[in-house]
């Protein structure tokens, strides 16, 4: 039943997108679109604009880690339409090279704090954001937690006297 | 040696607060980690003028426990007990969104009884959960009796889930597939109970606050935020239903059988904090009256489902059973498989909408897991809803913001 409903959205950002859009994934009855990394505001500000779609609330903003794949990471953006009572999902793929993204802040104010998630856990930055610093972990902190290369636990505790050593062979990323 | 903690100047916040504040002529307050109306570990840069909130940087992390990344590592079944920790004052609701995305992805059917009973305990816990909000509400707004009644009333409904799942707060009752037992005997006079004294007991909250002119005072005008903002800044639950959108999860996306529940989802019209305090107070009878139904027709059979790949046999099983025995031993060391792909589940947790989406790779073990938690969403939209406001009614507005910091932090 909403099958169809879906499909109008996806056939309007097909319209507006063309070939930036590289796939329809259908999942367990979730449909879940494909897109560019360029194209991601055109195809929110679709969303959130055009009157026969209004997905007016952006419901979750996330990301995965395909490490060591390639294209590594993925954001996922989750909308919701309250008058139509309709998700859909977006999927943005990052070449590990330089994963950064257009924000959607001003189009979806609320993105502020998600996307900042986003950089803190995966270090995706987001361009045009007004406030891009860390979110959950301190602003000191090495590394991004949610990468799959960030171990966890079973580290050595460093002191003064051996930081520098374990510092050297530790595995993951010092970005 | 340079591995000293960096520090924070004002310098680097300087783009979050006004020209004025850099001028001298604001003052920066550091309000919180530890403060007792910040309900938990928030911390909040006020900039004031005088005692009025210019603006309000909320700094969040204390409780960052690294949920998300802890489940990685640990199968679906074991995964389920971290959803217990995120929002402490809904255990249940978390569990139920989490194993709704697992059956979702897994293809898992769960049995009606079962439904049933999630239904049952998950509104319990949204009536617990309300009454917190309540206690510390009210007790902000120094009405103290409040929060003692409030309290004396949850501890029925916690006695409950210590019936069933053996604990107060950290239950982890609901499985994939069902609830971790059937509920006791004692089980059904125990909630009818409840259900006997909780609207007595509303109506005696409501003699206390709803037209106590001191609490309307505190409240009414306060923390205003309009239908259009409050989509906009992602306000989901009783926050944006008290600016009268009428959008509930139970009713927009049923899941758990709510479709066969009778229940009006209430709404504000203003947005202010006493609106929405209204509407959590309707919230509590609708909670009661769907119980009430869920109980009346509480239908008999299994309470988890028999599907042996993803739900471990009864212990009567394993003595003579081969393969009760196999399936306990893979289920319990290796865990069941799931497909690659990716599902988003919402449920409407007491605060909002609460999201999971859960990726799996064919593997034991979830790929990766995110809650979409209404906590955040709430915090992200602190600093709207306080500007121009005393820094006395802040305190109320992160009250009717009913925020958990567990549940922000994860």
């Amino acid at each position: 039943m909403t099958m169809a409903t879906t499909e109008t959205s996806v056939t309007a950002l097909r319209d507006k997108l063309g070939d930036r859009l590289q796939s329809v994934e259908e999942f367990r009855g979730q449909t879940t679109v494909v897109i560019d990394r360029g194209a991601i505001q055109i195809a929110c500000r679709t969303l959130h604009d055009d009157p026969s779609l209004q997905f007016d609330l952006l419901a979750a903003l996330t990301a995965v880690d395909y490490w060591p794949q390639e294209p590594r990471f993925s954001v996922v953006y989750q909308m919701y339409s309250i008058p139509r009572n309709l998700f859909l999902g977006l999927r943005v793929p990052l070449r590990s090279q330089s994963p950064e993204l257009a924000s959607v802040e001003s189009i979806y104010p609320n993105a502020n704090w998600h996307e900042r998630e986003v950089f803190d856990m995966f270090g995706i930055t987001f361009t045009g954001h007004s406030d891009l610093r860390r979110i959950l972990m301190p602003a000191d902190w090495v590394g991004h937690p949610l990468r799959k290369d960030h171990p966890l636990g079973y580290e050595e505790v460093q002191f003064t006297f051996n930081y520098d050593e374990i510092d050297r062979r530790k595995p993951y990323a010092k970005s | 040696m340079e591995h000293t903690a960096m520090e924070i100047t004002v310098g680097e916040l300087q783009h979050l607060v006004s020209q004025r504040a850099l001028e001298g002529e604001t003052m920066l307050l550091n309000m919180g980690p530890q403060h007792p109306s910040t309900h938990g570990v928030l911390r909040l840069l006020l900039e004031l003028d005088g005692e009025i909130v210019v603006n309000c940087v909320p700094d969040i992390g204390f409780l960052h426990t690294g949920i998300e990344k802890n489940m990685e590592v640990k199968t679906y079944t074991q995964a389920l007990v971290m959803t217990d920790r995120m929002d402490y004052l809904n255990n249940l609701g978390n569990n139920l969104c989490y194993c709704l995305a697992v059956e979702k992805l897994v293809e898992l059917d769960v049995p009606a009884r079962a439904q049933a009973i999630r239904v049952i305990m998950t509104e319990l816990q949204r009536l617990a959960s309300h009454l917190v909000w309540l206690a510390t509400h009210a007790l902000d707004l120094a009405a103290m009796s409040v929060f003692l009644y409030c309290f004396r009333e949850r501890e029925m409904i916690l006695d409950i889930l210590e019936m069933c799942s053996g604990q107060r707060m950290m239950t982890s009752y609901i499985r994939p597939g069902g609830v971790w037992r059937d509920v006791p005997a004692e089980f059904e006079d125990a909630v009818r109970q409840v259900l006997r004294i909780m609207p007595g007991r509303i109506d005696e909250y409501e003699h206390l606050l709803t037209k106590n002119p001191l609490f309307m005072d505190r409240t009414r005008k306060i923390g205003v935020i309009s239908a259009e903002d409050a989509v906009r800044w992602g306000l989901t639950g009783p926050m944006l239903r008290g600016s009268g959108v009428a959008l509930d999860f139970r009713k927009a996306q049923p899941y758990s059988g709510y479709e066969q529940y009778d229940f009006e989802v209430p709404t504000g019209t203003h947005g202010d904090t006493y609106d929405r305090y209204l509407v959590r107070m309707a919230e509590m009878r609708q909670s009661v009256r769907i119980v009430q139904q869920a109980l009346d027709r509480l239908p008999s059979g299994p309470f988890i489902s028999d599907n042996r790949k993803f739900v471990p046999p009864p212990r009567s099983e394993l003595g003579h059973s081969m393969e009760a025995l196999i399936h306990h031993f893979k289920l319990w060391t290796e865990g069941f498989p799931a497909p690659k792909g990716a599902v988003y589940v919402a449920v409407e947790s007491p605060r909002g909408e609460l999201g999971c989406y859960l990726e799996g790779d064919g593997g034991p073990k979830p790929y990766r897991v995110h809650f979409r938690t209404p906590s955040f969403a709430h915090l992200q939209a602190l600093p709207v809803l306080a500007r121009r406001h005393f820094v006395a009614d802040l305190v109320g507005i992160i009250g009717s913001a009913d925020v958990v910091l567990g549940d922000a932090d994860r």
